[in-house]
């Protein structure tokens, strides 16, 4: 490890722009960035598959309040709800006082929330999509073998909607990895943070915002193969027989 | 009214040497932008005021001619020097390599102050980096105010960055923030005016080193009148001996 910092140092002696400083806050924002999403995603999944079983529910006190928090969510930009959170908490008479404020004072758990009811509320409409497809055969057969409606939607029908709901959901992993660009806007240091601050520092664009595309490129390559590795595997009953 | 010249030995020899027609100063025109608080505006009553009126009218004095300033917008304030509307320019001009091509400039007569700025019930000791560890510290991105703290205590406190100075405020209100580094004239009408008696500023004006905070502003003048340059060169060494120049600063920005 020492011996190649040394070598990167040296590789870098040349260098104005990329010194081993300005990798450090381009690895720190990349550390951040991924903490971010990927919190994010794995919570907002979590919420995700209640809320899209209850979006469909027959009760309307149910599934009308689902509705109109998917409706917000995704009607409204990621940038207003981020602004509300963050700044908008500080408006609640004596929040400082409380123990709220211990999470709420640092930019990350704001930051961690709005994108966590952001994705969530466009994943709960990718699975309700996604179980809404499920094909009426497949109930009939479930309900034919007597099983009761929580076994059926364990069996049967969230595991095929989850196949299902997969590419779109590919998608939606990716958005958010880009929508998490905006997390800069409240002091985070994430990528993009850390692109805005060498830009600033070295009045250097092209450098600094070229390099943090291409580290987001990689990302986004890591998140394409994954999924498509994914869908093989969980897909792989749909595949044409002996391709 | 003319005034009689006295003129110094030295800027006497000076103007001979550089070869200008006249052996003293005349009365001059000084250009000015305004307005530019606290550097340069009008009061109510439409007089012009501000740090580079008093200290140029000093200065003046002090030479012993009378000066006339003409107001002039920003975009055509250099080409409205070599055009002779006027001979000289004070109107927060910052000294840089690209106008130095153009004209010639006094030594920097001010550097305009970045100053500390913390909540008034919060206790701060004289910035350093025992003082401010563990802190949080809100900067503008990009601005020699970020260059210099992220330099000096990017590593012991955590440093926030905004966009605008109005998130820094709100940041700051909320108790997310301890302490900001300002331009002291944004900090003054922001935190100090705006929001009197909830901040306080926090140890002393900050204009050194030069490698942050830049070479100041400097007084214009057409490349061939060195002479004049030296003469108010000279007038404000003296107003800055004689405590001049410090009675007007203390005016306009505080101890």
């Amino acid at each position: 490890m020492e011996a190649l910092l040394a070598r990167l140092e040296a590789l870098l002696a040349d260098n104005s722009i990329f010194t081993l400083q300005t990798l450090s806050y381009y690895g720190e924002g990349l550390v951040t960035t991924v903490q971010l999403v990927f919190l994010s995603l794995v919570i907002g999944l979590v919420m995700a598959v209640p809320l899209a079983i209850g979006r469909g529910s027959r009760h309307r006190w149910i599934s009308l309040p689902i509705f109109l928090y998917c409706y917000v969510f995704r009607g409204t930009p990621l940038l207003v709800q981020l602004y509300l959170i963050y700044y908008g908490v500080v408006f609640v008479e004596g929040i400082q006082d409380t123990w709220l404020w211990l999470i709420l004072e640092k930019p990350f758990v704001p930051a961690l929330i709005a994108f966590t009811l952001n994705t969530a509320a466009y994943t709960t409409e990718i699975f309700r999509g996604a179980i809404k497809a499920t094909p009426r055969g497949e109930i009939e057969a479930a309900r034919a073998y007597g099983m009761s409606r929580g076994l059926m939607l364990r069996r049967i029908v969230l595991p095929s909607a989850f196949r299902r709901a997969l590419p779109a959901y590919g998608n939606e992993v990716i958005f958010m990895l880009h929508a998490s660009a905006i997390a800069s806007v409240v002091t985070i240091m994430d990528l993009t943070g850390a692109a805005r601050f060498v830009y600033a520092r070295y009045y250097a664009p092209f450098d600094a915002f070229l390099f943090v595309a291409a580290i987001y490129l990689c990302l986004t390559f890591a998140i394409l193969y994954f999924f498509r590795w994914l869908e093989r595997r969980l897909l792989a009953h749909l595949k044409p027989a002996g391709g | 009214m003319k005034i009689q010249k006295i003129l110094t030995a030295g800027a006497l020899s000076a103007a001979l040497l550089a070869g200008t027609a006249g052996a003293d100063v005349r009365d001059i025109r000084i250009g000015v932008d305004v307005p530019y608080e606290p550097m340069e505006y009008r009061t109510p009553e439409g007089e012009l005021t501000g740090f580079d009126i008093e200290l140029g009218n000093a200065l003046c004095a002090e030479i012993g001619i009378d000066c006339e300033w003409v107001v002039q917008g920003w975009d055509g304030i250099i080409p409205g020097l070599m055009a002779r509307k006027y001979d000289a320019i004070m109107s927060s001009m910052t000294i840089n390599d690209e106008r130095r091509e153009q004209v010639l400039f006094s030594d920097p007569y001010f550097t305009p102050p970045s100053a500390w700025f913390a909540p008034a019930d919060v206790e701060v000791g004289t910035p350093s980096e025992e003082s401010l560890e563990g802190l949080t510290i809100g900067v503008q991105r990009g601005t020699l105010q970020d260059n210099y703290v992220t330099d000096m205590y990017g590593d012991v406190a955590d440093v926030n960055r905004y966009a605008t100075a109005d998130d820094m405020v709100l940041d700051m209100d909320s108790g997310r923030l301890d302490i900001v580094f300002l331009d002291y004239p944004v900090g003054k009408s922001t935190l100090l005016e705006s929001e009197a008696g909830n901040y306080k500023v926090v140890g002393k004006m900050i204009t050194e080193p030069k490698e942050y905070f830049g070479d100041g502003f400097g007084i214009a003048f057409r490349q061939r009148d060195e002479a004049l340059a030296e003469t108010f060169n000279e007038a404000l060494a003296e107003l800055k001996a004689n405590g001049t120049y410090d009675e007007i600063h203390t005016k306009y920005f505080g101890e």
